[in-house]
């Protein structure tokens, strides 16, 4: 038995230096591949930045079973709170001491105020669950896209729909990321620094998901999803610990927010939009709720399949009917959409549940799968 | 005060074109607890197939007063709705009754997707205008102007939602699916086809959801392949306002959210001494949403249920 769990750790290490290696050569893989090298790249840049946010969803709707569709407004204040502090927009009203701070400084502000703007929706909304909590948060998203889209009267906040742009790159123990910096003979560009920066924040992001899912609050936000009145009777504060998985769910999201702004160099409210959220929702549906993994791979797949049917759809339509037929755009995103279907038709628990929750969907003991059946669909058949 | 008349007005054409839509979100989620994303674009689908037909007999030269035209083009919209949804129902919610609750809100999410992209490859990105076909006869009531059109839009709206009022209480489907939405156990026990009820309740809702289309189309004088999805937000909201699953319910929320927006952008300005305008129009839907979530998750008319996971 023991040494079965070391052989485990042993192969895990040897597989995480494995993934260490083929993550730090990534960049300069994409760009001795394909000749469009830089613009797979920048997909991968925003599919690490989906991971984050994913994530951070996850620790909400995976952990504590509390369904967000407004997600997208707290990676908003995180990308926003970036770009006023750190762009020409506000500079003239602006105090001193708060005009382009340290880089580290931001992202803890970052994180911090998202997490107040979390707590903020979580309040008032405790009580509800559900349906009803998904219908709460969309409208919060709204409500935020909607100041985001008009705060620019009567005093100028967010520059209305136009958005604000010249936003600086991130600046670092006085590296630039905003321009080439050689080092080991080797060119890094802005999107190689910003590729390594992200990942690193991934990586962070990913550790302290895997730190919380086995702590005291991780149980606890699992005790609230599978039965809250129980986990209240086994003496959990559900009231705080569920405005926690708020307040941290949001943080996550305001990091990536504010790594976005300054990737980006220009934020707007249509990067904001209720689709977004949507998306990130649907990584943690369809690669499998409230285990890592499967977050990760769901976040991957769904900011990655559009890029790649974008570079498969017009060759395809030029091979076959020698024109453009229709707009890959909306073909593409049809496509997705059909995806989305499907995946959930056939394996509606995700592509890699956790543990549980396959346990829940596949008993292997008869007795759990009688209790398990569904009263609706039971009836059906007894009648038919 | 004809202004406060003539929001007012306004307040309640848009309001009973929310409550038409507003029903065919909330008879699924009395039925079925499942929020039907799709809902809106099988609205934006109706509204759609109708300009295109009247455009076809227009085109083609066929001599007709403006409403028969309109009524041709509902005669198409209406089945292909109504086909749409039940199509919908059987291929993306069907098979989910067993799965965790959100994987077949995922499938409507991704159903609603597929049809707006699937509109804008028919159709294309552009607003299409309503065809000028109907009488514009403006009246005067009281210093506020209201149009035929407007009128119609009010009285037919009145007049189907008294006909799903009678087919729900009245009839032996209505009695059928109020006894679905109870409890589908027992209601397959006392002889309900629950299959057969849940889907009509997404035909039903469909064709009040095409007709609902082609009113906002007329209302704003065009159509987009993008319309169903706010406006199918509102409606929603208006669901939840009056209590999901409550018709009633939805046809009170549906006009009071209308008239709450519609007096909310009128008088925002005013009220705020400028500093905020009516480009501020669609926070009320959803700040009334909050509200009333939190203070009342029932709703107005909801009975209050114990808490749903």
């Amino acid at each position: 038995m023991n040494a079965l769990v070391m052989k485990n750790t042993r192969n895990n290490t040897v597989l995480l230096a494995v993934l260490a290696v083929v993550l730090a050569v990534l960049p300069w893989a994409l760009g001795g591949l394909f000749e469009n090298g830089n613009s797979w790249l920048r997909a991968v840049d925003f599919a690490l930045l989906y991971i984050m946010l994913a994530l951070g969803l996850n620790i909400v709707v995976g952990y504590a079973g509390l369904l967000d569709l407004g997600y997208i407004a707290f990676y908003a204040v995180g990308a926003y709170l970036f770009a006023i502090l750190n762009s020409p927009h506000l500079q003239a009203v602006l105090p001193a001491w708060l005009s382009h701070p340290p880089f580290l400084v931001m992202m803890v502000m970052a994180a911090v105020v998202a997490g107040i703007f979390g707590v903020l929706l979580g309040s008032p909304t405790l009580k509800l669950r559900g349906d009803y909590l998904a219908i709460v948060t969309l409208g919060f998203g709204e409500i935020v896209r909607i100041f985001m889209n008009n705060l620019d009267r009567p005093i100028n906040i967010t520059n209305g729909p136009q958005g604000i742009n010249n936003i600086d790159p991130v600046q670092i123990a006085g590296y630039d990321f905003g321009r080439p910096i050689e080092f080991l003979g080797l060119t890094f560009e802005k999107i190689h620094l910003y590729y390594y920066l992200i990942l690193a924040f991934c990586a962070l992001i990913i550790f302290v998901s895997i730190r919380l899912q086995n702590s005291r609050i991780g149980r606890a936000w699992v005790a609230i999803r599978e039965d809250e009145i129980a986990a209240n009777a086994m003496g959990i504060n559900t009231r705080n610990v569920k405005l926690l998985a708020f307040a941290m769910g949001a943080s996550f999201g305001g990091v990536s927010g504010a790594l976005f702004a300054s990737f980006q160099g220009f934020v707007s409210p249509e990067s904001f939009v209720l689709m977004e959220s949507v998306m990130v929702l649907c990584m943690v549906v369809l690669g499998g709720m409230g285990n890592i993994p499967g977050v990760i791979l769901g976040a991957i797949i769904v900011s990655i399949t559009p890029e790649l049917l974008r570079d498969i759809i017009n060759p395809l339509q030029m091979a076959i009917a020698g024109k453009k037929v229709v707009d890959p755009e909306n073909l593409r995103m049809l496509i997705f959409g059909l995806a989305m279907i499907i995946i959930m038709l056939v394996r509606p628990e995700g592509l890699w549940p956790s543990k549980r929750r396959r346990a829940e969907l596949h008993p292997k003991t008869k007795g759990i799968a009688l209790q398990e059946k569904d009263s609706l669909q039971d009836a059906e058949r007894n009648h038919d | 005060m004809d202004i406060f008349l003539q929001q007012i007005i306004n307040g309640l054409v848009v309001g009973s074109i929310y409550a038409l839509i507003a029903l065919g979100y909330t008879m699924v989620y009395g039925i079925m607890q499942l929020i039907n994303f799709a809902h809106g674009e099988i609205v934006m689908i109706g509204a759609m197939v109708t300009i295109t037909c009247i455009n076809l007999l227009v085109g083609a030269g066929v001599q007709l007063p403006g409403p028969a035209l309109l009524l041709a083009g509902l005669l198409m919209a209406i089945p292909v709705s109504m086909f749409l949804g039940y199509s919908i129902e059987k291929i993306a919610y069907q098979p989910l009754r067993k799965a965790p609750r959100l994987a077949p809100l995922i499938t409507a999410i991704g159903v609603s997707i597929v049809l707006q992209q699937a509109a804008m490859l028919i159709w294309g990105r552009n607003y299409r205008p309503f065809p000028p076909i109907l009488p514009s006869e403006v009246h005067i009531i009281g210093g506020a102007a209201i149009t035929d059109l407007q009128i119609a839009i009010i009285v037919l709206a009145l007049l189907l939602m008294g006909g799903l009022f009678f087919l729900i209480e009245k009839t032996k489907l209505g009695r059928a699916m109020r006894a679905t939405a109870q409890n589908p156990e027992v209601a397959k026990l006392m002889g309900v086809n629950v299959n057969t009820i849940i889907s009509m309740t997404f035909v039903i809702g469909s064709a009040l959801g095409a007709m609902a289309g082609v009113m906002v189309a007329a209302n704003y004088d065009q159509a987009h392949a993008y319309m169903g999805f706010m406006i199918g937000l509102k409606a929603f909201t208006a669901a939840v306002l009056g209590g999901i699953g409550n018709i009633g319910g939805a046809v009170l929320g549906g006009l009071l959210l209308g008239i709450i927006e519609s007096l909310g952008s009128g008088y925002l300005g005013d009220l705020t001494g400028g500093v905020l305008g009516s480009n501020y129009k669609d926070i009320f839907a959803f700040v009334v949403l909050i509200i009333v979530l939190v203070f009342r998750p029932s709703g107005l008319m909801g009975e209050r249920v114990a808490e749903r996971a």
